[in-house]
């Protein structure tokens, strides 16, 4: 199927125990597309993520991308490694994603090693070039994680998901640990590799400010399901559902005064 | 008298002084690291070259010999069969050190591996291994050596087992504990989404992260090890008493000590001890120096 989507997840379910995660979540990516989940904390939005990426299994519904299924446990390391080349994701904490003993370079090394092979002269050229990509000089890609800034840890980071040359990239929350002016740079600089690389972009945020640069639709979660969906720009601009009006009201905006406390 | 003027393009820069930071691969441990390498290295030395270098047979007996103290070209003296002590020392280093590392290399490699692989799988199998661990931390080493040795000869090789067996658990549990708390890091999670196989993962960056506290675990251990040997010895039931061992020696030169002579028991004690601590100290410098790396 030509016009089947990079990312179709129907009817996902997810329970722990009692308690229901997510609850009948559907959604789709085009292929080239960006949508963003937002919620609060604890609206089953990381537990989306992690069951796209393998990390948790279902209690039920389908997830399917780059026309595989992924709904089940990878059967096997050729499998587990073709997922990994499909989709990758990038995680909140900078300061947990990166293996304290392994310098950008050589995680990034690795990876290249896994899914592409080539000769060691060829990987370090690729390291070089995705170091560049996301703007990381040959110092920092050769220093260990903890000569690094938050920042520049998420770009090694970033730079480690991108070497696998994911059709979908997830950002769990990528930018929310980083401070404004850091964050604006690594939200400029997956703007340019969209741009560049035609990559989809699955951002899960609670930050609305970053939701709308950079994706064009969006689904808002509350409790594990999704309670409004749409074109980024008009959600967040005309929301129709009580509890988006509540998010987009969180957010201080010019002319906002601080209620003293009594 | 005018006051005395420096003149900076004569004096300059004072140099900075070149400080000895010390062998390759020993950096950063101190001097304390240093005089522990030291030692495990003369010990290590003896240990395979030791029966070359006794000065005397250590297994001849002279009884008109016995007890007598340090003379000209006996610096130790004598036991109480009559035999050189010096040389039974430089003999019986071979045993004593065997021991402790069979033993810690042993534990180490069947924990580890218990530690990994239960905290990477989880669930029924972490259950299942987790509760005979518990069921062989029941007995103590000394026990095990006794039951080991009714099924085996006694002998060094059985007492090696019986601690291996022992000190396994404790290995398993504190290093499992680790474990848990490495494989909960995003690293590792970003490593299983790009599709590395698990127990490359696990040799790779698990394990490689868990090795400063392995080093820690079995230099510790060694100690343990070494004493409990030499105890096991002194029952009967390790090394059998003609062969020259520290520990049996420090059991047989009880009844010395008694006597007034405790020149045995001392000097292997002495002997004992000093790798104790020197194998302690070096292996807690390089855990410190290993952990540096990441905080």
């Amino acid at each position: 199927m030509a016009d089947e989507p990079l990312l179709d997840v129907v009817a996902l379910r997810k329970e722990f125990g009692a308690h229901v995660a997510v609850d009948d979540v559907s959604f789709q990516i085009a292929e080239g597309g960006s949508l963003a989940i937002v919620g609060e904390s604890g609206s089953g939005k990381t537990t989306i993520a992690k069951m796209i990426t393998g990390l948790l299994a279902p209690t039920s519904g389908t997830i399917r991308a780059c026309g595989h299924d992924r709904s089940r446990p990878a059967k096997g390391a050729a499998e587990r490694r073709r997922r990994g080349g499909e989709v990758q994701i990038v995680f909140q904490d900078p300061y947990s994603s990166l293996d304290p003993r392994q310098s950008g370079a050589a995680a990034i090394d690795e990876v290249l090693a896994l899914h592409r092979g080539g000769s060691a002269d060829e990987r370090r050229d690729r390291v070089a070039e995705l170091g560049a990509l996301v703007g990381l000089d040959d110092r920092q890609l050769h220093a260990l994680p903890r000569a690094l800034s938050g920042g520049q840890r998420q770009r090694v980071a970033i730079a480690r998901a991108l070497a696998a040359e994911p059709r979908l990239l997830i950002l769990d929350e990528s930018v929310a640990a980083l401070d404004v002016s850091i964050q604006a740079q690594v939200l400029n600089l997956l703007a340019d590799v969209r741009a560049e690389t035609g990559i989809s972009y699955l951002l899960i945020s609670h930050d609305l400010a970053v939701v709308r640069q950079i994706t064009d639709d969006v689904i808002v979660m509350r409790n594990g399901q999704v309670v409004e969906r749409g074109a980024t720009r008009e959600v967040l601009d005309a929301p129709q559902h009580e509890y988006t009006q509540l998010l987009r009201a969180s957010v201080p905006a010019p002319g906002w005064t601080p209620t003293r406390r009594a | 008298m005018s006051a005395i003027e420096l003149d900076p393009t004569v004096v300059g820069p004072v140099p900075a002084t070149r400080r000895w930071r010390g062998v390759p691969g020993l950096r950063g441990t101190g001097v304390a690291g240093h005089l522990s390498a030291l030692v495990l290295a003369i010990a290590g030395v003896v240990a395979v070259f030791g029966q070359w270098l006794a000065p005397h047979d250590p297994d001849l007996t002279n009884l008109s010999y016995a007890f007598v103290g340090p003379i000209e070209g006996h610096p130790l003296g004598f036991d109480s069969q009559g035999r050189d002590l010096l040389s039974r020392i430089l003999a019986g280093a071979r045993s004593s050190l065997l021991g402790p590392t069979a033993v810690v290399t042993l534990a180490m490699i069947v924990g580890t591996f218990l530690a990994v692989a239960t905290a990477w799988k989880g669930g029924r199998f972490d259950r299942w291994v987790s509760a005979g661990l518990d069921v062989l931390f029941a007995f103590p080493a000394i026990v095990l050596a006794i039951i080991v040795s009714v099924i085996v000869e006694p002998s060094l090789m059985s007492a090696t087992i019986a601690l291996s067996i022992a000190y396994t658990p404790y290995i398993a549990r504190v290093l499992r504990s680790a474990a848990l708390r490495e494989r909960a890091r995003d690293y590792i999670a970003a490593l299983e989404v790009q599709g590395l196989r698990a127990w490359i993962i696990c040799v790779r960056h698990l394990g490689r992260n868990l090795l400063p506290l392995i080093v820690a675990q079995g230099a510790v251990l060694f100690g343990y090890a070494m004493v409990d040997l030499a105890a096991i010895s002194f029952l009967g039931l390790g090394v059998r008493p003609p062969q020259a061992d520290w520990g049996v020696m420090v059991s047989t030169g009880q009844s010395g000590v008694l006597q007034g002579y405790p020149l045995e028991s001392l000097s292997a004690g002495v002997c004992i001890i000093a790798v104790v601590i020197a194998v302690n100290i070096l292996g807690e410098r390089l855990t410190e120096r290993a952990n540096s790396v990441t905080r």
